[in-house]
């Protein structure tokens, strides 16, 4: 199909697509307005589970299958990128080159602030239940973080701190911890994902029953996750190389 | 204006799906479509706002307890969105890749053979 064809049909399309998706709105309640239904249920549902964070409590206690769905996604697409970026038969591996001179204030800030990115990261897997963050929050943060070692050091040094396979473990380690906490709510409590564990006092941090647990299982499966992933393509970059390439060089 | 922030969502769903519809390069489509998703969460929050109250988190030491915060649910929903969102970038970016090895060029336009 041509260009113009193909814009032709978004313009018809695209209208007709936005011309529903407007009148829709105008049927929904007002911008701003004080009708929430769902929260008018989901938050003394989280205050009478020990939940100070409602919207933790909403993915890991009053919604905790759907997280679990959520999880095996991350799972699965990490495994289809490891499977995708896999070298292939006409490629071979290269030693990385050594990097060029880097500016000694990059070092600086990416030492200072590589510790400072893991505590963070840290922090907020840990009062997933409290404060703003949780397991996915705080796993990304992680996951980045410790490519600061990249950015500010080498790939050389990265890849001595990233033990890529036991991260794999990890991340499968996250999703069946997650699974097998639900089992256990299956057991004990008679429904999927039900708490197992005592819920302890509003606003401290060993409250809300399983959800801290819960919260530390994904940021265990996201940090892991996320860190392997960029592993994939990293490598792919720096010492994947074709046949082609390499007659070129 | 009290629709404005829904008419913003349907906007940024349009402009990323005008993207992918011109994009001449694969990386410019994921992005785009980035960029389409990022219509929900806008839609996703907006519907979940309302004017004047804090957030859905009590904290620790803990305020005391009221329903009149933003709705979580929409919030927790939009979380799933962008993780979501996330992994299927990353799924695609790793497609653009084996594309480009295959075929020697990201630009959609020029992949039209169908191969087994």
């Amino acid at each position: 199909m041509s260009r113009t064809a193909r814009l032709m049909m978004f313009v018809v399309a695209g209208g007709a697509v936005g011309v529903m998706l407007v009148l829709g709105v105008l049927d929904l309640p007002h911008f701003g307005s004080s009708f929430h239904p769902y929260r008018d249920a989901a938050v003394p549902a989280a205050v009478a589970h020990a939940t100070s964070n409602v919207i933790s409590s909403v993915n890991f206690d009053l919604r905790g299958l759907d997280t679990l769905g959520e999880e095996t996604i991350l799972l699965t697409s990490v495994l289809g990128v490891a499977a995708l970026l896999r070298p292939a038969e006409d490629e071979e591996e290269r030693k990385p080159r050594r990097a060029g001179s880097l500016l000694d204030m990059t070092r600086l800030f990416g030492y200072v602030f590589l510790p400072l990115t893991l505590a963070i990261g840290f922090i907020t897997v840990a009062h997933g239940a409290l404060t703003p963050g949780g397991g996915f929050q705080g796993g990304v943060v992680l996951g980045t973080g410790i490519h600061l070692l990249y950015v500010a050091g080498s790939y050389h040094a990265i890849e001595k701190v990233r033990p890529v396979e036991a991260l794999e473990y990890g991340e499968s380690l996250g999703a069946g911890a997650f699974a097998c906490f639900g089992i256990a709510g299956a057991l004990v409590s008679a429904s999927f994902l039900g708490n197992i564990l005592p819920w302890g006092t509003f606003g401290e941090l060993f409250s809300s029953g399983s959800v801290l647990f819960l919260s530390c299982a994904v940021g265990v499966e996201v940090a892991s996750g996320v860190i392997v992933l960029l592993a994939q393509f990293l490598h792919q970059a720096i010492e994947v190389e074709s046949h082609v390439e390499a007659g070129k060089a | 204006m009290t629709y404005y922030a829904y008419l913003v969502a349907v906007f940024v769903l349009l402009t990323g799906v005008f993207g992918i519809v011109r994009s001449r390069n694969l990386i410019h489509t994921v992005v785009c479509l980035s960029v389409a998703q990022s219509g929900t969460y806008v839609l996703l929050l907006a519907i979940g706002y309302q004017r004047g109250v804090s957030p859905p988190v009590f904290g620790s030491p803990p305020v005391k307890p009221t329903t009149s915060v933003t709705d979580p649910l929409v919030q927790a929903l939009t979380l799933t969105d962008i993780v979501v969102s996330a992994t299927v970038t990353a799924l695609l970016l790793a497609i653009a890749v084996q594309v480009h090895k295959r075929h020697g060029t990201v630009d959609p336009n020029e992949l039209v053979a169908l191969e087994g």
